[in-house]
């Protein structure tokens, strides 16, 4: 292996909490599905670093598993989305917030 | 003694003599309360009343095979076994043996004449038509309970009907419920009953134990009456805050059942429901609070003679009750102006007299004045019932007099039942009357038996007199009534009319099935007391010999008969010859009248003693501190409110509807579990 | 320092500039998708140094060329070209979540130091798609078919959710 496994788990955390901190923060419901998507491809990452380390091909069919569900969890999301503009006329997360007390 | 090892033959006829009022009652139900489609009057009457003539018919079959050629047989008729726990079974049975037998046929035939009767004075109950087919529903049920009573073949079947009675005599009391009045004095006899239930089930319960800890757990009469022997002279201890005294079993149980009878048979203290159950239809009056339910006690005594006899205590108090009642309910007679009121306090009065004979060992004397007071009483009421007709549904003494010219053939129906209940021969109530004095007069086993002879005595002079004062003041004298009233008031129809004559004719007649030895010597007659030799196989002490001789009897005969003559010569001289004495006497004894007048205030004493308290506390305590306090205030409410603040005030602050907010806080759950689970 | 690394150095570097880049960027919803493109990408390119061939180009065909495209496709339907509210708190909360986040980060690297099994020498034909595939197909293919299912309800679902109202 080219580097240390430790260091591609390294990039794989720094990916994932950047991309939970998009989530969290921004308020455009895009940015947050992109933030999502994001956060799928630093576990992807690390898949295939174990999958490397551990010569089993496991971890990259479950990587394959994982960008089929993404995919279609981006569309059925967008779906969603498209609804919501219909509905509020804006992709502001704060405006479907109607379950409050 | 006790004859319990007869052999009992096994029927079915038995269970139509309940059951047939009953089946009529429930149609009566059913078509009233679910269809909702009344009967007609005509329909009413031919099921009811034919329903307990066909009660009395199979009753009589039944007695006739009773009195079979082999002699008296017990005969059962077992429905099926309604209580089965272990070595412990309670059957649905029923058993006639001659104490039963002489009940059913007094509660049939009495109960079918007042079904006529009914016939005729309920048909002015025009107010809501169903209340002629309530009343007749009532009256079945009533039939029904009562002959489950008597017919018991055990004591929870006999628990059954005496229940079942007590609550027929609240419906019957509270009848015409939209007064208010009634329904109280209906809630009144229901409550008083009460208590004496209460006995009575403690009872069973000390007899039921006992029995259990010899091996032979049962409730049944034969059964209790063959293994009595084994725990009548056990101690029992009782509890420390009862006194923590020792007392005999049978002593301790034929109080509690005394107790029972007391609530039941209108004996001090527990009569006061009786004079305000007058509230009543007439024919409820008649029927219930005179010939059938309040004899309830005295055949419970009776149907437990073997434990009486092994309990001179309680029967001694048995006794001394009874005669202490009835002249303490033959005083207030004297003063009370109302019909129907005067009738009541005699009945309480003659009931006593019955338990005095049933106290001293005579239960066949008192089953005897209990059949022919039914005969007269049921007269009497009836045929006060009668006259309340006649004068449109007033009962005030006050307002009557110089009735006889009027309403002839009540008059003289209601003489006979006035010269029965006084104890003047050849009536029924002489015959009776005198066997329980005998009886009393020679019971030495009772502490101050002349005594009780005594008081019996000066009640049956009482007796005479307070009758004979209401005759006269009904029928007699000048009458109070204004002219154009007076030309009002006229003869009932034949349904009210005929009882009356049947229970004149028995009133007069039912006294020979007793007749005493000492006469039936005179005439040659062999064991004339027919009723005490058919009732002597099943009572204690079998024909029960009152240790006097032929000569006293005679004598202590001639006296009583001398007692009710006077009562009634001093009848005649204070309400016919000089009718100013009696509001003079009233007049110099004011005080004392009062007194008796008002019933000696036991009514305004028990109020103030029992209950105002209850209701005191009932409300006070019970409704606005525990159940609207501490149940609804702090249990219900209180968690109510509880949750209400943690959640509405506190935990609804988090359902910020913020996604964004939703999902750090997960991400921090998550981080904080994975965390947890690698640390 | 073999040159591999160094690729897979910069490779890691260009993604968390990207992915920065995307979440930071807000006037501009275009730009964060085109700065995802970048992400994608690199992460491809990094699969390739770890010899996970098949899975390389997967990504970059679907993540990078279809997914991301949907994303433009929505936000030019909706006409989201600049995104007009900020993410309007105050600053405080923000630099102590940064602070905290690199704290636990590096805390998080102390504690894989030394727990990881070692290394295995990949056998000849790792992550080719021939032995992908015989992997797929044997051993995986359960889960490959019930994937089908899943793009199946997601089709139906986004169908029906974009779908104009008939009425």
């Amino acid at each position: 292996m080219l580097v240390p496994l430790e260091h591609v788990i390294a990039l794989s955390a720094v990916i994932f909490g950047i991309g939970v901190i998009g989530a969290v923060t921004r308020r455009n419901v895009i940015v947050i599905l992109m933030s999502i998507e994001l956060m799928l491809n630093a576990v992807n990452l690390a898949f295939v670093g174990f999958s490397r380390a551990w010569a089993n091909p496991g971890g990259q069919v479950f990587v394959l598993m994982v960008i089929t569900v993404a995919a279609a969890e981006v569309a059925v999301g967008l779906g969603i989305v498209i609804s919501l503009f219909r509905n509020r006329d804006s992709v502001d997360i704060e405006e479907v917030s109607l379950l409050k007390w | 003694m006790v004859d319990t090892a007869a052999a009992a033959t096994d029927t079915t006829l038995l269970r139509w003599i309940p059951f047939l009022p009953l089946a009529a009652a429930a149609v009566h139900g059913v078509l009233l309360g679910l269809v909702r489609r009344p009967l007609s009057r005509r329909g009413t009457i031919f099921l009811s009343c034919g329903a307990v003539l066909a009660s009395f018919l199979i009753s009589l079959f039944a007695f006739a095979e009773l009195l079979g050629p082999e002699g008296p047989r017990v005969r059962v008729d077992n429905l099926y076994t309604w209580i089965g726990a272990g070595k412990f079974s309670a059957e649905a049975s029923f058993l006639l043996d001659p104490i039963s037998a002489v009940m059913i046929l007094v509660v049939t035939f009495v109960g079918f004449l007042i079904h006529v009767y009914s016939i005729g004075y309920m048909d002015d109950d025009h107010r809501d038509d169903k209340g002629f087919q309530r009343f007749f529903c009532y009256l079945n049920l009533f039939t029904f309970s009562m002959l489950m009573l008597v017919l018991g073949d055990n004591l929870l079947v006999m628990f059954l009907g005496w229940e079942g009675v007590g609550l027929c005599s609240y419906l019957l009391i509270g009848f015409w419920y939209s007064d208010r009045w009634n329904a109280y004095c209906g809630m009144k006899a229901f409550l008083v009953n009460r208590i004496g239930d209460f006995g009575f089930l403690v009872g069973i319960f000390i007899l039921f134990w006992a029995l259990a800890d010899v091996g032979k757990p049962t409730v049944a009469f034969r059964e209790i009456a063959a293994a009595f022997p084994q725990i009548a002279d056990r101690m029992v201890t009782l509890p420390a805050w009862l006194g923590g005294a020792q007392w005999k079993l049978a002593t301790l149980v034929g109080l509690c059942f005394f107790l029972g009878a007391c609530g039941k048979s209108a004996q001090i203290p527990l009569y006061v429901w009786l004079p305000d159950a007058m509230a009543g239809p007439t024919p409820v009056s008649a029927l219930i609070h005179a010939a059938t339910m309040v004899t309830a006690g005295v055949y419970m005594v009776c149907r437990l003679s073997f434990l009486y006899a092994a309990a001179p205590g309680a029967s001694a108090v048995i006794a001394w009750t009874g005669a202490i009642t009835a002249i303490f309910a033959a005083t207030i007679a004297i003063t009370q102006t109302d019909i129907k009121k005067v009738l009541a306090y005699s009945t309480v009065s003659q009931l006593g007299y019955m338990f005095l004979a049933a106290g001293c060992g005579g239960y066949a004397a008192a089953l005897f004045h209990l059949a022919t007071h039914a005969f007269f009483k049921a007269l009497l009421f009836l045929g006060a019932g009668a006259v309340i007709l006649a004068m449109h549904h007033e009962q005030d003494t006050d307002k009557m007099g110089g009735l006889a010219r009027a309403i002839p053939r009540t008059r003289w129906v209601f003489l006979i039942g006035v010269l029965a209940i006084s104890g003047i021969p050849p009536f029924s109530g002489f015959f009776s009357k005198d066997e329980i004095l005998l009886t009393a007069f020679g019971a030495q086993s009772i502490p101050g038996n002349t005594w009780l002879y005594a008081i019996g005595v000066v009640t049956a002079a009482l007796t005479s007199l307070y009758m004979f004062r209401l005759y006269f003041r009904t029928f007699h004298g000048a009458t109070r009534l204004a002219p154009e009233n007076f030309r009002r008031v006229h003869e009932p129809t034949e349904t009210v009319r005929y009882p009356l004559y049947v229970l004149a004719a028995f009133s007069l007649l039912a006294g020979f099935v007793g007749f005493p030895q000492v006469y039936g010597d005179w005439l040659g007659i062999p064991d004339s007391n027919s009723l005490a030799h058919f009732l002597a196989p099943v009572l204690a002490g079998g024909v029960h010999d009152p240790g006097v001789s032929h000569g006293e009897e005679l004598r202590l005969a001639l006296f009583a008969i001398c007692a009710a003559t006077g009562g009634l010569l001093v009848a005649w001289w204070l309400y016919l010859r000089s009718p100013e004495l009696p509001g003079r006497i009233m007049q110099s004894f004011h005080a004392f009248w009062r007194l008796l007048h008002e019933k000696y205030f036991v009514d305004e004493v028990y109020d103030a003693l029992f209950v105002r308290p209850t209701v005191w506390i009932s409300d006070r305590v019970f409704f606005r501190f525990i159940d609207a306090g501490l149940i609804d205030g702090i249990a219900v409410n209180g968690a109510a409110h509880g949750v209400q603040a943690l959640a509405a005030r506190g935990l609804k602050y988090a359902q910020s509807g913020l996604t964004q907010s939703y999902l750090f806080l997960m991400i921090l759950g998550t981080v904080a579990i994975v965390g947890w689970l690698l640390r | 320092m073999s040159a591999g690394a160094v690729l897979f150095y910069l490779f890691a570097g260009f993604t968390i500039l990207a992915s920065l880049g995307m979440v930071l960027n807000i006037r501009n919803t275009v730009a964060s998708a085109m700065s995802l493109v970048v992400a994608m990408i690199s992460l491809g390119a990094i699969y390739v140094l770890l010899d996970a061939y098949l899975v390389a180009a997967i990504q970059i065909m679907v993540y990078a060329g279809a997914i991301v495209v949907l994303f433009l496709f929505v936000v030019m339907l909706l006409n989201l070209r600049t995104d007009v509210f900020p993410v309007a708190r105050s600053r405080l909360p923000k630099l102590l979540g940064i602070a905290l986040s690199g704290w636990g980060l590096w805390v998080f690297l102390r504690l894989l130091a030394g727990t990881l099994p070692a290394i295995s020498p990949a056998p000849e034909g790792f992550g080719g798609f021939r032995e992908l595939g015989k992997a797929l197909f044997t051993r995986y293919v359960l889960p490959f078919e019930v994937t089908s299912f899943l793009l199946l309800a997601a089709i139906v679902g986004a169908v029906i959710l974009a779908k104009r109202r008939i009425d």
